[in-house]
């Protein structure tokens, strides 16, 4: 075992189940880069998290495409509806703006609309999130536009542990797979197996203990949901922090578990609030945990904007670790009137 | 050499059992769809309806020479390019149906009929969602060196969508042994192509993205035939992609019921006058290759087939609402 950055957690998973499996190939943007110079391969994504793999793999199984985002999605599909396993990239998940209808319309519904005779095993990943000042359509998280749409599974995994399990477990999954990558996690350290394992989906991990609240978060927020925990803990106020790892399928069945046991939930979730995880959670905790709650439910969340570019406008607008703080203890001192 | 010349000598070159096999292709999706639109109007289908009638030389022609493992995805006028490519007769019509037994469980309809098993990867509601899946499938066969082609069928309307265009270029960028079928049958839902293809033709835009591309009658069986032959050697062979506009005329509306005030009459008499069935027959039967008899059985065959079919699709009973939520995924 070795210490792994996230990046190189996920890269070290499609390597190994490119090695594994002759069918499973990657499909995307300047994923190898400089395709029509001398100097093939010199970029291996906007990240450099594929560097070396067309070195490895061939131009065959590591495919850089023109800038056509409903062809590389629609290629993934064809592809893995054929009997391949394609891990599709998005530069910036922002982009799926120009390819949904291959994400929504295709690969979410052939299974289902074809009456079970299709397999669609595509992985699609893409970098999400703000931090980098990358502006307004560069930004987004959009998992809960994912989330919603039946016949496909949503990945958020939060730490380079988990990138490397829940990125196997895509591949090897025979369905539809969005994969989202935090691009503030990509320099996270931990320490990662060398050898292929998987983390199922729809098994949330309870990252703290605790039995005054429970904290929900997910990707780049879990770590800003730990600090709140650890802060806290030094009050004697005890916050257990569940990370779902997956919104779809959601393990609401830990958060209930939690939530009856605390009385109090806080949800923090990077992403506008309509229609966000926040107001999900909060939905299914109302309707299946009501007799549970002792306080109303908190959400921290991005406000109602696009993603602003400016560092001090970004940073109000991202969930901080002050805002969570304050959440949780809002829920904690809150005491019904008698 | 003439085109008719062109055509008589290219026919020789099949065998009756070739010829017999084209035209009952032919034969059962005209009397398919005929008996569909029938049914729509009465009310006995639910939903929408968009039948092949006047094309069928198209399905039968581009299908001809494909086998099993070769790929085909489709419109929403896609019946044709189903049967063409050996979907179950009563299956589809038990899920245009929306019955029980359907080919997909009546889960999809007329707009969503599959069958993986024939190489037929779907119907496709979205104007312009199967030229992407195409280049997948087309690019499986170039990684896994199969020699397998990959065939989209897409409308004039089709053509136009920016979809389209990223798969044109992206098959000709990979080389995948790709092959757009484009129907151009004078209408985008009810828009002109002669309005809304800006280009000189569909092939010459086609042509644009670095493709061979041609433009030929769809009416004729056997153009549509050579010129798939030719597509599917180059493709066969690692010559990349083909475009193939074909002009066919539409018999009815976008839809079953369309009142279709957009056109004439008269230009729907004309459009009717032009048949593939009977340019195929007359071309037989002129060249000596097969008698009026031989057809006429045929179609009496092929219609009372189809019409046990809808009655037993009529018959059948709705799926069970246990049904609604079972296959979303594979794994829960």
């Amino acid at each position: 075992m070795a210490k792994k950055t996230y990046l190189q957690a996920i890269a070290e998973a499609l390597r190994l189940e490119m090695r594994r499996d002759p069918n499973v190939f990657l499909i995307g943007e300047d994923i190898a880069g400089g395709a029509g110079t001398d100097h093939r391969g010199s970029v291996g994504g906007i990240f450099g998290l594929t560097s070396g793999f067309i070195e490895e793999f061939g131009a065959d199984r590591v495919i850089d495409t023109p800038i056509s985002e409903s062809a590389i999605i629609g290629a993934a599909n064809g592809a893995a509806i054929t009997g391949m396993r394609p891990v599709a990239e998005l530069m910036f998940v922002d982009f799926v703006g120009v390819c949904l209808d291959q994400i929504f319309n295709q690969a979410a519904k052939f299974r289902y609309m074809f009456g079970g005779k299709a397999k669609c095993p595509l992985v699609i990943r893409a970098p999400i999130g703000g931090g980098l000042r990358a502006g307004a359509q560069h930004s987004a998280t959009l998992h809960p536009l994912f989330t919603m749409f039946p016949g496909l599974k949503v990945v958020m995994p939060s730490n380079p542990y988990d990138a490397k399990g829940l990125l196997i477990e895509a591949i090897r999954n025979d369905d539809p797979v969005i994969f989202l990558e935090h691009k503030l996690l990509y320099g996270m350290e931990a320490d990662v197996p060398d050898e292929a394992y998987c983390i199922p989906f729809g098994e949330a991990d309870f990252v703290r203990e605790g039995d005054d609240v429970t904290l929900v978060a997910f990707s780049a927020m879990v770590p800003r949901a730990v600090e709140v925990a650890d802060r806290l803990e030094r009050e004697g106020i005890s916050v257990e922090v569940i990370d779902p790892r997956t919104t779809s399928p959601l393990d609401k069945g830990a958060i209930l578990e939690s939530v009856e046991r605390t009385g109090r939930l806080v949800i923090v979730d990077e992403s506008p609030p309509r229609c966000s995880m926040a107001s999900d959670i909060a939905g299914i905790v109302a309707q299946e945990g009501f007799a549970f709650l002792k306080a109303p439910i908190e959400a921290v969340t991005c406000p109602h904007t696009s993603s602003p570019f400016s560092p001090s406008l970004e940073d109000a607008y991202m969930p901080s670790v002050e805002r969570i703080e304050a959440a949780v203890r809002k829920a904690h001192a809150y005491r019904a009137a008698a | 050499m003439n085109i008719s010349t062109l055509d008589k000598s290219f026919a020789m070159q099949m065998s009756r059992d070739e010829l017999l096999r084209a035209y009952r292709t032919m034969i059962e999706i005209r009397a398919f769809d005929e008996r569909i639109e029938k049914d729509f109007a009465a009310g006995k289908i639910p939903g929408f309806g968009h039948v092949y009638l006047g094309a069928e030389a198209i399905a039968a022609g581009a299908c001809h020479d494909l086998a099993a493992d070769d790929y085909i995805a489709s419109t929403h006028r896609g019946h044709g390019h189903c049967i063409a490519k050996g979907c179950d007769l009563e299956g589809m019509m038990l899920e245009i149906f929306g019955k029980a037994g359907g080919i997909c469980g009546g889960k999809g309809g007329s707009m969503h009929i599959a069958d993986f098993d024939k190489g037929m990867l779907g119907a496709n509601a979205i104007v312009g969602g199967s030229p992407p899946i195409v280049v997948g499938a087309a690019l499986n066969q170039k990684i896994r060196k199969t020699g397998k082609v990959a065939v989209a069928f897409a409308g004039d309307g089709a053509s136009n969508q920016g979809t389209t265009f990223e798969a044109m270029n992206m098959a000709v960028v990979l080389q995948v042994p790709a092959i757009f079928v484009i129907e151009n049958n004078g209408f985008g839902e009810h828009t002109a192509s002669s309005y809304s293809v800006g280009a000189e033709s569909i092939a010459a835009r086609a042509a644009a993205f670095g493709m061979p591309a041609e433009q030929i009658d769809g009416v004729d069986f056997f153009a549509v035939r050579e010129s798939m032959l030719k597509a599917l050697e180059r493709a066969r062979t690692g010559g990349g992609p083909t475009t193939i506009e074909m002009k066919v005329p539409r018999y009815l509306g976008h839809y079953i019921g369309d009142p279709q005030a957009y056109r004439t009459p008269a230009e729907l008499k004309a459009a009717r006058a032009i048949d593939p069935l009977v340019t195929f027959r007359e071309k037989v039967v002129s060249a000596g290759l097969l008698d009026a008899e031989t057809f006429a059985v045929i179609d009496l065959e092929t219609y009372a087939r189809v019409e046990a079919a809808a009655e037993k699709a009529l018959e059948a009973p709705y799926p069970d609402p246990s049904a609604l939520e079972r296959d979303v995924y594979i794994s829960y």
